[in-house]
């Protein structure tokens, strides 16, 4: 039968907020796939269901208010819609959703897609919420007057889901009529400039009206794919013609349209004399308060902030016993060698350490999940809005930017709430320069190592406090700067004006934050997954590599000649037990020194010794590119203290430390090298996973490597003036 | 008189949308049209932006965009 029926194809278009990723999830349930629109981060997302024999594809575009083509998401839905998103097959038919709570500005865009040239079918969403409103619908009346049939649901209870499922599998209905009337004089070059499209094939016959009163109504700047010369000089002077009557065009559409949409709501909507004053704006009486707003919002985000910490904990640290379980298991199962060596301390640690994050990740989409979908985000925003606008950013990048401070992989995943590209972009560009908890092992052993708790600044403050504060705010002020500095380059263009629906508070569908939390999950995990992978094995193999070397002695004999001496009596089980365990960190360490990452730290200490730092730190430094946590396990292991827990978090690692000289007897190590240290981290773009994400999200390479570039160039600079500072200002012991 | 200096709670009609084309264009997308009524509903506790009413729903907009809407009082 599958020869017989292609698969119908269907385009879902509504507006934010009106239900369409319930209704989506709802016809489709778990049977969706989701990818990205080529070259962009629209996300391209599709899900099908089956009628009898019929199968139904649908395309879930991105929610938007109009099809003007003024963004990057409303030109996607037009180009999809028209057939022109190559890599994607062209819809048959377009579903439009839309709020009937809300239904006159909901109304404008299914009237823009009725012009698409497709047949329409209105699934009119939260009945219930607009019979609750004491709104009456004449369905039979609204369908007649807008020429579409309407068909009334309840997604998010699944009420006449099944039936807009047999509507949908039925036969297609007519194609729609434009039934609202722009001024005479504009109504004759819409008609024209149509005729021309007509001509040149531009579009299909039946879309050419809708396509000519965008191009000739719609100031769009900022098109991406601009008409052709012949089509931009007949646009020009069309308006030139309309401007030298005295009619604003630009101000025609949306009167037009909206003339027209008043009539038929009158016609077949009853509205009570009076709206009672809602639940929604009792909560909101509270939530956006002068005072208990703020108060409430600082709250609720010290809650979820202190949650991925807390809750992630227990979860974080199963996973990485599981990790460590099977490391073991492994280690025993597999024979003895280098493949081993690769899957233990190449795969399975670099794999684990990405593993450990899931934790965070889940719950951080569980909390945003749940902030979208009961409309508390848009008050997020409408309360940060004056803050954020100071940096150059919206109301909207607050929340990702707070994530962030337990890890920048949610944080970056968080901004796809905010819908202007080039805010998003910058708000992913500074996210990773919130101090994570992944640099806290850092910040904690150089503060454990060179400022005592018991010290105090001022007789109050406790420096150790004070040292860790200062590195969470330098990375909030760099961000800050840095985004203040993108905005006024590379990435140039005002801020768009903060127009934003302030949508009803709702009760949360649980499938729709469950489904975004494991969709969040699933994609991290696959996509951070694979280049975590490869690059865990790459940076295993630089660690491990060469092995044959020069070893200063031959710790195999002297192993030897221990369990020798052990059979003979003369050294205690006790004894030759710790003797051979330094005997293998010394070996460890030794092999570290010479393998590719050793020699890389040597070969580019003269270029970090301005910065104070000796090569041992530049071996950490560089193993902490792969994720930064890793620093204290490699200087643990170059410093010979051993990797075990106990070594690390013990005063062993610290005494090293402290002891370390450089050839000429100085120290290695100051207070002011362990502040350079920590602002290089703070600064520093160390994680692999923060940039496949940021690839991920931004769709191309070039953004990760910016971000890379700028970060590393700024913790370079940041290191050599704290430390080349502090040495004039006399800090240098 | 323009949208920004209305008191909280008061109700105006909307005459005309001033200032840059995209800007004009995304308010009246967003239903912002000559003749409909606008009510304003509150101020962000940091004093900006505003939330307003309009054709059954809610908006925020900022004071600058505010101040390109002109209204009538009733």
């Amino acid at each position: 039968m599958g020869e017989t029926h292609a698969p119908r194809r269907l385009a879902l278009v509504g507006n934010p907020n009106c239900g369409k990723t319930t209704l989506f999830n709802a016809l489709t349930g778990l049977r969706q796939k989701v990818g990205n629109y080529p070259g962009v981060t629209v996300e391209k997302k599709e899900g099908r269901f089956t009628v009898g024999e019929r199968e139904i594809v649908v395309i879930d575009l991105p929610g938007v208010y109009s099809l003007s083509a003024r963004s990057l998401d409303e030109r996607i839905t037009r180009d999809v819609v028209l057939g022109r998103q190559t890599d994607t097959e062209p819809p048959e038919a377009i579903l439009a959703i839309a709020d009937a709570s809300n239904l006159e500005r909901n109304l404008y865009l299914v009237t823009q897609a009725m012009e698409l040239g497709r047949p329409v079918w209105l699934a009119l969403n939260m009945m219930d919420v607009a019979e609750a409103k004491g709104l009456t619908f004449d369905l039979d009346r609204l369908a007649q007057a807008l020429g579409v049939p309407v068909i009334p649901i309840v997604a998010n209870k699944g009420v006449g889901v099944e039936a807009l499922r047999q509507t949908l599998a039925g036969p297609l209905p007519p194609l729609p009529v434009r039934r609202w009337r722009l001024p005479q004089v504009i109504e004759a070059e819409v008609g024209a400039l149509a005729e021309q499209l007509r001509a040149d094939h531009r579009v299909a016959d039946a879309a050419a009206e809708g396509e000519a009163i965008r191009l000739l109504l719609n100031d769009v700047t900022e098109d991406d794919t601009p008409p052709p010369p012949n089509i931009q000089a007949a646009v020009t002077a069309a308006r030139e013609r309309l401007e030298g009557m005295g009619i604003e065009w630009w101000a025609a559409e949306a009167e037009g349209r909206y003339g027209w949409i008043q009539t038929v709501c009158q016609s077949a909507i009853g509205r009570p004399a009076t709206f009672q004053r809602t639940t929604s704006d009792r909560i909101d009486a509270v939530v956006t308060h002068r005072l208990w707003g703020p108060v409430l919002f600082a709250g609720l985000m010290l809650f979820v902030f202190q949650s991925i910490f807390t809750w992630a904990q227990a979860p974080m640290d199963a996973i990485g016993w599981a990790v460590e379980q099977l490391a073991a298991v492994t280690r025993k199962v597999l024979p003895p060698g280098e493949f081993n060596d690769l899957a233990v301390d190449g795969v399975l640690a670099g794999v684990g350490a990405v593993m450990t994050f899931l934790p965070q990740i889940l719950i951080l989409t569980f909390f945003i999940a749940l902030l979208e979908d009961t409309g508390y985000m848009a008050r997020a925003a409408f309360i940060m809005d004056r803050l954020m606008r100071r940096v150059g950013l919206s109301g909207k990048a607050f929340i990702p930017l707070l994530s962030s401070f337990a890890c920048a992989i949610p944080g970056i995943t968080a901004t796809r709430t905010i819908e202007n590209a080039k805010d998003r972009l910058v708000t992913i560009l500074i996210a990773p320069l919130m101090s994570c908890s992944a640099r806290l092992p850092v910040y904690a052993l150089m503060i454990g190592a060179f400022f005592p708790a018991e010290q105090r600044l001022w007789g109050v403050f406790s420096t150790a406090g004070v040292m860790l504060f200062a590195m969470y705010a330098l990375g909030v002020i760099a961000a800050v700067a840095v985004g203040w500095l993108f905005k006024r380059t590379l990435i140039r263009g005002a801020s768009p004006p903060l127009i934003m629906e302030l949508p009803p508070y709702r009760i949360p569908s649980p499938r729709t934050v469950l489904l975004t939390m494991f969709s969040a999950a699933g994609q991290f995990l696959h996509r951070a997954g694979t280049v975590i992978l490869a690059i865990a094995i790459v940076l295993w193999f630089l660690a491990a590599y060469p092995r044959q070397v020069a070893l200063s002695r031959d710790y195999a004999a002297e192993r030897a000649a221990v369990a020798e001496a052990v059979r003979q009596g003369t050294v205690t089980e006790a004894d030759a037990a710790a003797q051979l365990q330094t005997l293998e960190r010394l070996e460890k360490a030794e092999r570290r020194e010479k393998s590719f990452i050793g020699q890389a730290g040597k070969l580019i200490e003269p270029l970090i010794a301005p910065l104070g730092f000796n090569w041992k730190i530049g071996v950490g430094v560089l193993s902490a590119f792969a994720a930064r946590e890793v620093f204290v396990g490699t200087l643990a292991i170059v410093y010979g203290v051993g990797d075990d827990e106990e070594a690390v978090s013990g005063r062993a690692l610290h005494a090293a430390l402290q002891a370390d000289r450089h050839p000429d007897g100085r120290p290695v190590f100051s207070p002011l090298v362990a502040v350079s240290v920590m602002v290089f981290f703070v600064l520093a773009m160390q994680c692999m996973s923060t940039l496949a994400v940021a690839r991920r999200e931004t769709n191309s390479w070039r953004w990760p490597a910016v971000m890379f570039v700028y970060m590393t160039v700024l913790a370079y600079v940041g290191s050599l003036l704290v430390y080349q500072g502090g040495r004039w200002l006399g800090l240098g012991e | 008189m323009t949208l920004d200096t209305l008191e909280v709670g008061a109700t105006a009609r909307v005459e005309r949308v001033r200032g840059g084309r995209a800007i004009v264009q995304r308010l009246q997308e967003m239903g912002m049209t000559t003749g409909v009524m606008v009510k304003v509903i509150r101020v962000a506790p940091l004093g900006d932006p505003l939330e307003v009413e309009l054709r059954g729903y809610r908006l925020s907009l900022r004071k600058d965009e505010a101040a390109a809407v002109e209204v009538s009082a009733l």
